[in-house]
């Protein structure tokens, strides 16, 4: 272990460092006015971003507890950049918010616990980093504190984790009893199918599968969604959902790669039930929020084909995924975000004629549904695209032809919103707002993302070259 | 290294883990108060814990009985959270039955 070992640590010493100097200035209240926190924070964040791109990359630590490669730096760094983005659009709720300090507090802890997690080569370390990346989301969930559906949704939340966790580590127990070291890697050269790992494996899903919100573990998922501030809606739907898709990655394919193909049997069912159950139930929402919740469940289930791949391949393109998907969601929750801030309305109904009123708003929420849909020139396409190619692998006909039946069916239920918007009359049409500069600044981002993202065909190779 | 396994043998340890296990899990899917819902979370962490500490000895390797201490902090963590949460809903609402959380749903 010498420098440049530590050097791999230096975006977890930087958050850590960070969190605990803004607790130091909020206990001696040195800054009061909530722009000065926010700016502090967006800077702090971007500061994050930028060392993904320095130093040295690859290196393992504590003993090999903690490991680092340029892949996983990319994916500390794409987390990184949607926190960015999501506080960037959490401006107007925030500005005049009682308790901003905390949230930037719990939120970067929050990502300091993925980071851990994304790094972990010990399960301890693992646990502690999903544990670390989930209980501070439940309060951020319950953190309008005067409203009850708020408080609702961190209940939820906090239970439904609890619980998942518990499942979590009684698979993890026995794999520990299995094998007598809690190293992942060494996992792989021990364990092999049979009626304990099996079951423990089992286990280990269920626990994944609440915290990625699959069928039939979706349960607290809308709910949440429905009851937490948008930006908190928006972190958990990309952000945690992004940590937990990419833990899930390398835990399969580092962990138990020799059960491969038992687990690719477990994510065939979970897959095509979650994309079908998430589709049917997005067509009956009048949230819009609910709506969303709905569409990322559906979203988890290609995710799932996508990692039904070979080790290089299926990492490198859920990581694609996530990151098409980033843009799209953000632009989305984006929208959702300025619209119920300056209204209070949320009903789908309410976006009828929304173009009428807010053109820039109106297009640039199309262009995300556009790409959650997957229609070609936008990101989305080439996400799904690389998800499929990498699937045929190992997944069956008959999995494809369900993901693709589903493509088919959540075309529906996208595109009727944006006829809803485009062409449809309101009688109560919202009112053109004005949203804040920064709001604007990461739509903007968001929009040239789902734009340019897929035409630039290099990115994946790139990624590619860095999974090997 | 195996004198305490030679009295009580490992199966006995995973039996009765599974079982507080499955005590737990049932407690979490039907009791309606949002305290003794945590209270069943902690019998399933504990069962974990009672799990890997068997297995612990039976390997003669100190990890599992560490993580065991680990599994308590977090434990305490997560029930701190969720005790202020179910505070805000007893505000809220007045009432901590799980039931009465309907507000949500579509």
């Amino acid at each position: 272990m010498n420098i440049s070992d530590w050097l791999t640590l230096r975006i977890e010493i930087a958050l850590a460092v960070f969190i605990l100097l803004q607790l130091i200035i909020k206990i001696f209240d040195l800054i009061r006015s909530n722009e000065t926190w926010l700016r502090l924070n967006i800077a702090i964040t971007f500061l994050i971003v930028l060392l993904g791109f320095t130093g040295n990359d690859s290196g393992s630590l504590f003993g090999g507890m903690f490991i680092s490669t340029s892949f996983i730096i990319i994916e500390k760094t794409i987390l990184a950049f949607a926190t960015l983005l999501v506080l960037m659009q959490s401006y107007n709720w925030l500005k005049h918010h009682q308790h901003t300090p905390e949230f930037f507090m719990l939120l970067l802890t929050a990502l300091l616990g993925m980071f851990l997690m994304l790094s972990a080569n010990n399960i301890l370390l693992f646990y502690l980093g999903l544990e670390m990346a989930t209980i501070p989301v439940a309060a951020l969930a319950n953190f309008d504190l005067d409203k009850q559906r708020s408080s609702e949704a961190g209940m939820k939340m906090i239970l439904s984790s609890a619980f998942s966790s518990g499942m979590l580590l009684f698979g993890i127990s026995i794999f520990y009893g299995i094998t007598g070291t809690l190293t992942i890697s060494s996992w792989q050269e021990i364990l092999r199918p049979g009626g304990l790992e099996v079951l423990a494996l089992i286990f280990i899903m269920t626990g994944f599968g609440f915290k990625i919100s699959l069928v039939p573990f979706h349960l607290w998922t809308a709910d949440v969604y429905e009851g937490s501030p948008v930006s908190i809606t928006a972190f958990l739907s990309v952000v945690s959902k992004g940590a937990v898709s990419f833990a899930l990655a390398r835990f399969l394919f580092n962990g138990v790669i020799m059960m491969q193909e038992f687990w690719v049997e477990i994510l065939f069912l979970l897959s095509i039930i979650t994309m079908t159950v998430g589709n049917l139930f997005a067509m009956r929402q009048t949230n819009i929020k609910r709506f969303l919740a709905f569409s990322t469940v559906a979203q988890a289930g290609y995710i799932l084909l996508g990692l039904a791949g070979d080790p290089v391949n299926a990492p490198t393109s859920v990581v694609y995924f996530i990151l098409v998907y980033m843009f799209s969601n953000l632009a989305a929750l984006g929208v959702v975000e300025i619209v119920s801030f300056a209204t209070q309305k949320e009903d789908l109904d309410d976006y009828k004629g929304f173009y009428n009123s807010n053109k820039k708003l109106a297009i640039v929420l199309m262009l995300a549904l556009f790409s959650l849909a997957g229609i070609p020139p936008t990101a989305g396409f080439f996400g799904k695209l690389f998800l499929f190619t990498s699937g045929i692998h190992s997944a069956s006909v008959v999995w494809l032809l369900f993901a693709s039946l589903n493509l088919v069916v959540s075309l529906y239920y996208y595109m009727r919103l944006v006829r809803m918007m485009f062409s449809e009359n309101n009688e109560k049409p919202l009112a053109s707002i004005q949203s804040p500069l920064l709001s604007n600044i990461a739509l903007i981002i968001c929009s040239a993302g789902i734009l340019f993202i897929g035409i630039f065909g290099g990115l994946y190779d790139y990624l590619h070259q860095l999974a090997k | 290294m195996n004198t305490i396994l030679s009295i009580v043998p490992i199966q006995y340890y995973i039996i009765l883990s599974a079982i507080l296990f499955s005590i737990g899990v049932m407690g979490v899917l039907t009791r309606s108060n949002a305290i003794i819902i945590f209270m069943s979370v902690e019998i399933m962490l504990n069962s974990v814990n009672l799990l890997l500490a068997a297995f612990s000895t039976y390997h003669n390797d100190a990890a599992g009985q560490i993580f065991v201490f680990f599994i308590m902090a977090v434990a305490a963590a997560e029930v701190a959270v969720g005790l202020a949460i179910i505070v805000m809903i007893y505000r809220n609402i007045n009432t901590i039955d799980i039931y009465n959380l309907n507000k949500l749903k579509g």
